[in-house]
């Protein structure tokens, strides 16, 4: 027999036949499949014991419980913890992320100094001693110039001991510009203060409510202490079908908490406020809101006469004589039909409650339009009661010695705040961020020497940033205590690194809009990774280099000794627990609940008499609509631009992990492209088609991106996702589309001055 | 015409008629093959490429049966001939002597040397496995270097405290009756995967007939499902 090709094609179809018929070709290729697992270059943590410790996540205002997973010195997983209080077990994808934010390549690994130019990325490593001694002699400086007060400090908009700290800090060494970044508590700490006479944050009953009627809030897109607003969501569509509850949403933009919603209710962008008194307007006319508690706990809801004997009109009259549905049809875009509609089953339902803060709630936002909706929560008498709102509590802690000034420090923080917070023009607020590049700018060239950045990044967050980059060209000192190189600390002159949250102590304060007083405790589940230190550690030895009365005012060893000192009798529990909870707290009732000065819920706001008179008194002092009009003209800016906000990224002082941007989808983020959202009629009139490339444009500033054709936004608008758009960090995340804060421009709330911005006007180019 | 020529033509015509008969021939063999031809052809076309299919099968048959899983896994010895019975019959408490539950849930799996010094401080008997056992291991202070059968990836967490002190299962359910072992079986190291044999089982050919014969996923989903536990990915790979 001869070897020809017919043999060898029968030796070959025996061969395989023969080798299908074993175990080889299964075995192996589940061999293989194994194999690719467990490439050498793939990172697997050593071997080592397996442990857990529990802290809390301080990424957002959220506040959740984490347990982190280790083996030997390595955290391997963040997970939600069992029985906390806010969340429970469960976690959001940035908490989840945390672990990318420790270990990536965005740390920053010990003291630097800048040695090319602002912004150029160029450092040199230098030793926390010297890091210290050139921030110390700076400032030493500065106050025997007498310039002390033109050292400012922006810190994170959290209540923790140790933004309190850079706080005292300016205090004792003699300057009132000590700023927190924005945030939508800051509005509604003073809608509360306003109306309730107690300037908290509002705390939403969100697991009893039965109606929720969200004015924009995105309340499955990271609004309020995100984890637990999202289990709420999934109580109200989980229960049976007779007392499942029913979500409506007012937005421009088809959101995801929308598209959830029992109801949809697209109104014009920033025109929110005057849906709620069109509504309030149907319900004071149909007599359907809660008398006992209008009638007897309320104030300036009907006409009253004042000690002189002058006339008001109240809050009734107001929402009849001009917030009938038909008026209020013609401003938001809504038929009157629905607003009634809407009103009714608002007012007749078992626990309704309004809320309040577009998006995640990260914004500041218009002060009157906060009062509206909250008037709304009043009007059926859902305030301090269960399903219902009450001002946010919070557990006590020690209060520190009052700061014994010098006579440099007097002087310096007499001195008026740059940003004008608490001046006659801006009465009632503590600090007006969004306001503070502007100030900087408008002032002669170094009105600020001296700039401390703590757990914030105004260079990306705060609107409008070519004036942010501005104001930082105006300030020669910048010092950064970041984690991580973001954009401020990329225009630093000196970064003084501080610890990640999971390599320190610290106190983290109620989780927003919770109706239950928590303390919890951060604590360091590794050793630090870096050459880094505790930004309060630094801040007191700061102080006490110093010397003299800035020492003095920090009479503590180190930040460890402050914080127990702080928690008092509540340091073992936190030290054991990870926390304390007032779990039977109850809101006071409505005898004793409000602490304005007529003693009632106020409608009418006596405390704004005193405010500007450039609107009638009356109308002054009560919740009512006033447009809120971004910068540009119609003509030439003839459509309207909204930030869209999503749980799947991070838009805050934390940039997004790579974890988070990979959940993005590609009608977000399609390489370095961003897409903006569009309806595909107004695409048509511009001849647009899914894809294609425009330049948008605002009056602040133009930005290359793509057409995402989508049903769900109004016509006119353009929504952009906010997040992107950093020139900082990582490959992973710079230069990934666009910032949508440098598009908007700030638009001061005319009472409260601080950030009312909803949006930008626009123009699109086809190119 | 001639004689000749008559002869030729009667050659012509019988030619012409043998052409006619050895066409009709070849006509019908095509229809019915004569005996010889067709056992020629039936060697030639069924029986040598069956026999040389048949080699090739047979042979890769062999190959992935039996050569195969030799050059698949790598042995290794234990480093001490441990035998479960003797111990078994030793202790009081019988597996849970050495197999127990720490405090915080964790299991001793596999019994540190501290463990066997509790009782093999210096030797207590006469055999060369206890003796290397004191010398190399107890005496220096040294672990012992055993390799794992049941030893699950790196992605895979897997609580014994869950399964037994939970879900009340036996030991033998997945690892066999190892306590009555006298030697300890040989450890087998998958070549490509670096995993113990165990995980896929000894044979080959991933056939189970006891629960304790596999410990792949499927085997973990399978129990998981039978007796109601979660099989989400989670409740493994954390």
């Amino acid at each position: 027999m001869k070897l020809d090709r017919r043999t060898f094609v029968q030796f070959s179809l025996g061969s395989a036949a023969g080798i299908t018929l074993s175990p080889l070709p299964w075995k192996l290729t589940d061999d293989i499949a194994i194999w690719t697992q467990n490439w050498s270059w793939v990172p697997v943590p050593e071997r080592g014991e397996v442990s857990s410790v529990n802290s809390v996540c301080n990424l957002c205002p959220g506040g959740c419980g984490i347990t982190v997973r280790k083996v030997g010195d390595r955290c391997t997983k963040i997970e939600g913890r069992h029985g906390y209080p806010v969340n429970n077990g469960s976690i959001c994808i940035l908490g989840e992320s945390g672990l990318q934010l420790l270990y990536g390549p965005w740390r920053i690994p010990s003291p630097l100094r800048r040695a090319g130019k602002r912004g150029e990325g160029i450092w040199e490593k230098i030793s926390w001693e010297d890091a210290i001694t050139q921030v110390v002699q700076k400032l030493r400086a500065l106050r025997q110039k007498g310039e002390s007060h033109k050292v400012a400090c922006i810190s994170g908009p959290n209540s923790g001991t140790v933004s309190q700290l850079f706080a005292r800090f300016l205090k004792a060494y003699g300057s009132p510009n000590f700023v927190q970044m924005a945030s939508g508590r800051d509005t509604e700490e003073l809608a509360m203060g306003l109306m309730h006479g107690t300037a908290s944050p509002v705390a939403y009953d969100l697991e009893h409510a039965s109606f929720i009627l969200s004015f924009g809030s995105g309340l499955i897109e990271g609004w309020g202490s995100p984890v637990r607003v999202i289990k709420a969501h999934s109580i109200w569509r989980t229960r049976n079908l007779k007392e499942r509850a029913t979500v409506v949403q007012i937005e421009p933009r088809l959101s995801r908490t929308a598209a959830k919603a029992d109801n949809w209710y697209p109104v014009r962008p920033g025109t929110e406020a005057a849906l709620a008194l069109g509504l309030a307007h149907v319900i004071v006319k149909e007599s359907l809101y809660e008398h006992r508690f209008i009638d007897n706990y309320t104030f300036g809801f009907e006409d009253w006469t004042d000690s002189s004997g002058g006339n008001h009109i109240g809050f009734k009259r107001l929402v009849l004589t001009k917030y009938a549905p038909e008026a209020v049809s013609q401003v938001t875009g809504l038929p009157p039909r629905k607003i009634i509609d809407l009103a009714r089953k608002f007012a007749k339902a078992k626990r309704p409650l309004a809320t309040w803060g577009r998006g995640k709630g990260s914004r500041q936002g218009s002060l009157y339009e906060c009062m509206a909706v909250h008037a709304l929560n009043a009007l059926v008498g859902n305030i301090n009661r269960e399903g219902g709102i009450c001002p946010q509590p919070e557990v006590s802690t020690r209060t520190w010695p009052e700061v014994e000034q010098d006579e440099i420090a007097r002087s310096g923080f007499g001195m008026p705040r740059l940003d004008g917070a608490g001046t006659d023009r801006y009465l009632h607020v503590k600090y007006l961020p969004e306001r503070l590049p502007q100030a900087i700018n408008e002032q002669q060239a170094g009105a600020v020497q001296a700039l401390l950045v703590h757990e914030a990044n105004p260079y990306y967050t705060m609107l409008d940033s070519t004036a942010v980059a501005e104001a930082f060209e105006r300030i020669p000192f910048v010092v950064s205590f970041s984690t991580y190189l973001d954009e401020t600390a990329q225009h630093a002159d000196i970064i003084l690194p501080n610890h990640h949250c999971l390599e320190r102590w610290e106190d983290f304060h109620t989780p927003i809009g919770l109706q239950k007083p928590i303390l919890a405790l951060l604590r360091p589940v590794v050793p630090p990774q870096f050459d880094t230190r505790h930004a309060g550690d630094v801040i007191i030895n700061i102080a006490k280099r110093l010397g003299g009365s800035v020492a003095k005012a920090f009479p503590w060893k180190d930040y460890e000794t402050l914080l127990k000192w702080t928690m008092g009798d509540k340091w073992n529990t936190l030290e054991k627990r990870g926390f304390v909870q007032e779990a039977n707290y109850k809101p006071p009732a409505w005898e004793e609940a409000f602490k304005t000065s007529s003693g009632k819920f106020e409608f009418y706001v006596k405390a704004l008499e005193r405010q500007g008179a450039s609107q009638p008194q009356d109308i002054r002092c009560l919740p009512h609509y006033k447009t809120v009009e971004p910068e540009g003209d119609h003509a030439n800016y003839p459509l309207t631009l909204i930030p869209a906000e999503s749980i799947r990224l991070a838009n805050g002082a934390i940039g997004n992990p790579p974890f988070c941007t990979k959940a993005l989808p590609d009608t977000v983020l399609k390489g370095n492209d961003l897409f903006v959202e569009i309806n595909p009629k107004t695409a048509s009139n511009y001849g647009l088609s899914e894809g294609d490339s425009i330049i948008l444009e605002t009056p602040k500033a133009r930005a290359k991106v793509l057409v995402h054709l989508f049903e769900g936004i109004m016509p006119e608008v353009i929504a952009i996702p906010s997040g992107l758009g950093h020139t900082a960090y990582d490959e992973f995340l710079a230069h990934k589309g666009v910032n949508a804060n440098k598009l908007m421009g700030v638009v001061e709330d005319p009472v409260s001055g601080l950030s009312a911005t909803w949006g930008a006007r626009a123009r699109i180019i086809k190119v | 015409m001639s004689a000749t020529e008559e002869k030729e033509q009667a050659v012509s015509g019988q030619a012409e008629q043998g052409k006619e008969g050895g066409e009709q021939a070849a006509g019908r063999a095509e229809i019915k093959p004569t005996s010889t031809l067709s056992r020629a052809k039936l060697l030639k076309f069924l029986v040598l490429p069956l026999l040389v299919f048949g080699a090739g099968f047979v042979v890769n048959l062999f190959i992935g049966w039996v050569i195969f899983p030799r050059l698949l896994y790598s042995e290794k010895d234990q480093p001490i001939d441990f035998s479960h019975k003797i111990h078994v019959e030793a202790v009081e408490e019988g597996c849970e002597s050495c197999h127990f539950f720490g405090e915080d849930g964790t299991f001793s799996g596999v019994p540190g040397a501290e463990k066997c010094a509790e009782c093999h401080e210096e030797r207590i008997g006469i055999h060369p496995e206890e003796a290397k056992l004191v010398e190399e291991y107890i005496l220096p202070g040294k672990e012992i270097p055993w390799h794992i059968y049941a030893r699950q990836p790196n992605c895979v967490y897997f609580s014994h405290a869950a399964h037994i002190k939970m879900a009340k299962l036996e030991c033998v359910t997945c690892h066999g009756p190892v306590g009555e072992s006298i030697h300890v079986k040989r450890y087998q190291q998958n070549r490509i995967t670096g995993y113990s044999r165990d995980i896929w089982g000894w044979r080959i050919s991933g056939i189970k007939t006891n629960s304790w014969d596999r410990m792949k996923m499927d085997d973990c989903a399978d129990c998981h499902k039978k007796s109601g536990a979660r099989n989400d990915c989670f409740v493994c790979h954390k």
